[in-house]
């Protein structure tokens, strides 16, 4: 078996998300070069190249893949799948968008957000927002799959992999780069932070997701929200936890505001530990929640930000 | 400009779902089915651009059994001006769907081809990228807005960090992320009036494509329920049992 990873950047960085591929491609086994594409990602490639398991981190280092265009991505795997058995990407926008693009050029099925690695060619993934758990095998000779991160933990760095250089002639004629919004945030990204305070549309505004902010802080916590809250514009798109956004599964996830629709349960309901702030006390958050607690949040924050 | 709207015929979206005791799959009998949230989101993309004066046509198409017609005409009541039914019984993988997708596509020349990011049953996120890889269309995936222009459209992505926004030359497939709009209800003016509008039938096989996968479902399990936990009664309580209890502080 020989596995590709695209590595996963961010900020001109090696995404934490990448760590956690490995560790699903340790699980299907084989030999693991990672894949890095992009312009001036030297930094990316000695991230890669340090990731415990990993034999090769080849680079292709061109303006064509900056800003991870699918096309010029997808194209570039195509020309590479030849020597591998297995594609893994996270299940990340970039993965999500690039990888279906490979599989339909090799004619290949592509599976989306493995849980578990079954055997090298039979996998675990949720379907239904997670209200089942689908075993699917494929017989296809290329095997692309995009990986739900929290599901694999990270192998850990101390690896010295040989970094080489690719050269594929490809070019990008039909989709231009125009601009980025990016959040700027000093705090943990969602996917990999330890502790997660998420609100919904009990916030009751934009303004007062700063009653998170003192609490995020002193927990060194991200912050998430629901399809509502961003709905209402209260916070930004990126924030949003759920079947349709972002998939979290820290130690510690505390839901405030939030009523528990199963769209959004998708999406924290593997953390170890819940807490529910809500004043109805027969809100769905509380049958999954470790501990909840009855009441007003805008009378609970404060209190809890004090005795943190 | 000619528009083509993917929709599917989905689980509807309150429906707890639960799986068969045989655990050879998830049951759907007698379950209440709707077109796909996503789906929805697409065909007012279209129906806007057609009131904006920026489509002229709209073509609704599905894949699926023969009941995925009522989503069809849910399309055409809430604007799309003719549908197209490909019908199979089969299970359809997503790579399936684009292929067949894609001989639609071949046959009708739309301009732009718009699909919903995500089916909320397999939630795969593959199918529009696939079709846009087959038919060697660049794509707007996750879009939170759509700005067609002079033979290119830009396209506001919804991406882990932000926002992004790409330009695609004609004709491109785009994928609907939530934001991109909300979705109008069908006045039953316009369920009666779709009733007459023309929606024509297909086979795979008419198409010239198999709709065989590389992919086998061995079989479907219910996920480890979570029970509910304790209530607390003071902020008090609450850290201190997170502390020495949950040992997450
Ligand atoms: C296709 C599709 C995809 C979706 N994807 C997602 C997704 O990815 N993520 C997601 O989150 N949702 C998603 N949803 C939406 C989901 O169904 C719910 O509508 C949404 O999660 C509700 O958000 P909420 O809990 O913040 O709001 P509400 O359901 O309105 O709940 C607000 C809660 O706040 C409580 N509250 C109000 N005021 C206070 C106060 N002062 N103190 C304490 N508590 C208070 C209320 O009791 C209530 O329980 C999706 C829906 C669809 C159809
Ligand atoms: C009759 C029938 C029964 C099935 N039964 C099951 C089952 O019980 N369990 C199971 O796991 N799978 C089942 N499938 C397979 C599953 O529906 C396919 O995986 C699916 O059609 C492929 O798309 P997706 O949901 O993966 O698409 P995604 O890539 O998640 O969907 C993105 C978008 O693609 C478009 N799209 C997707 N499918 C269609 C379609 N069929 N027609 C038109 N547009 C579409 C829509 O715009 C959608 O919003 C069945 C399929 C059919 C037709």
């Amino acid at each position: 078996m020989s596995i590709l990873i695209l590595a996963e950047q961010h900020d001109g960085e090696l995404a934490a998300g990448t760590a956690h591929v490995v560790a699903a491609a340790r699980a299907i086994g084989g030999d693991i070069d990672v894949l890095v594409a992009g312009e001036g990602v030297d930094a990316v490639a000695q991230a890669a190249a340090g990731l415990d398991g990993v034999s090769r981190v080849r680079v292709a280092d061109d303006a064509v893949y900056a800003h991870q265009l699918a096309e010029p991505l997808a194209e570039l795997l195509v020309a590479l799948a030849d020597d591998y058995t297995h594609v893994l990407a996270a299940s990340s926008t970039t993965g999500k968008n690039v990888l279906p693009r490979l599989a339909a050029l090799r004619d290949v099925a592509q599976i989306s957000d493995i849980l578990e690695v079954v055997g090298a060619d039979t996998f675990k993934r949720p379907i239904y927002a997670g209200n089942a758990i689908a075993t699917v095998r494929s017989s296809d000779p290329l095997k692309v799959i995009t990986v739900r991160t929290t599901a694999f933990d990270a192998v850990a760095d101390g690896g010295s992999a040989a970094i080489e250089p690719v050269s594929a002639e490809v070019s990008n004629p039909s989709s231009r780069f125009v601009g980025e919004e990016l959040a700027q945030s000093d705090r943990p990204e969602l996917g990999s932070a330890k502790i997660v305070i998420s609100g919904g549309r009990g916030m009751g505004s934009g303004d007062n997701f700063k009653l998170l902010d003192g609490i995020a802080d002193k927990l060194g916590a991200a912050i998430g929200a629901s399809r509502a809250a961003v709905d209402a514009g209260f916070v930004p798109n990126d924030m949003q936890v759920g079947q349709t956004g972002k998939i979290v599964a820290p130690e510690l996830y505390i839901a405030v505001g939030i009523s528990g629709a199963i769209q959004h349960l998708a999406g924290m309901k593997d953390s170890k530990v819940i807490v529910a702030i809500n004043k109805d006390e027969d809100a769905p958050i509380f049958q999954v929640a470790d501990y909840g607690l009855v009441g007003d949040l805008f009378e609970i924050l404060p209190a809890l930000e004090q005795k943190l | 400009m000619k528009v083509l709207v993917a929709v599917k015929r989905v689980i509807d979206y309150n429906v707890k779902i639960r799986v068969k005791p045989d655990h050879s799959d998830v049951d759907l009998t007698n379950v209440k089915m709707a077109m796909n949230p996503f789906c929805e989101i697409a065909v007012e993309e279209a129906v806007r651009l057609k009131e904006q004066g920026v489509a002229s046509e709209i073509v609704a198409v599905t894949v699926g059994p023969k009941a995925a017609q009522e989503q069809l005409r849910t399309a055409l009541a809430l604007g799309a001006d003719r549908a197209i039914h490909v019908e199979t019984e089969a299970r359809v993988e997503s790579l399936a769907v684009a292929k067949l997708l894609k001989a639609v596509v071949d046959e009708e020349q739309p301009d732009l081809v718009i699909l919903g990011k995500q089916a909320i049953d397999t939630d795969n996120n593959q199918t529009g990228q696939m079709l846009a890889a087959l038919t060697g269309m660049p794509q707007g995936t996750f879009a939170s807005k759509v700005d067609v222009k002079e033979g290119s459209v830009d396209v506001t992505r919804e991406i882990d960090g932000g926002l992004q926004t790409v330009a695609l030359t004609l004709p491109a497939v785009v994928t609907t992320d939530l934001r991109l709009n909300e979705p109008r209800y069908a006045k039953l003016p316009d369920i009666m009036k779709a009733k007459k509008k023309p929606l024509e039938s297909k086979t795979p096989e008419a198409l010239g494509v198999s709709v065989e996968s590389g992919l086998e479902l061995l079989g479907v399990e219910t996920p480890a329920e979570r029970k509910g936990g304790v209530k607390v009664g003071s902020v008090d309580e609450l850290v201190e049992k997170l502390k020495t209890e949950a040992k997450v502080l």
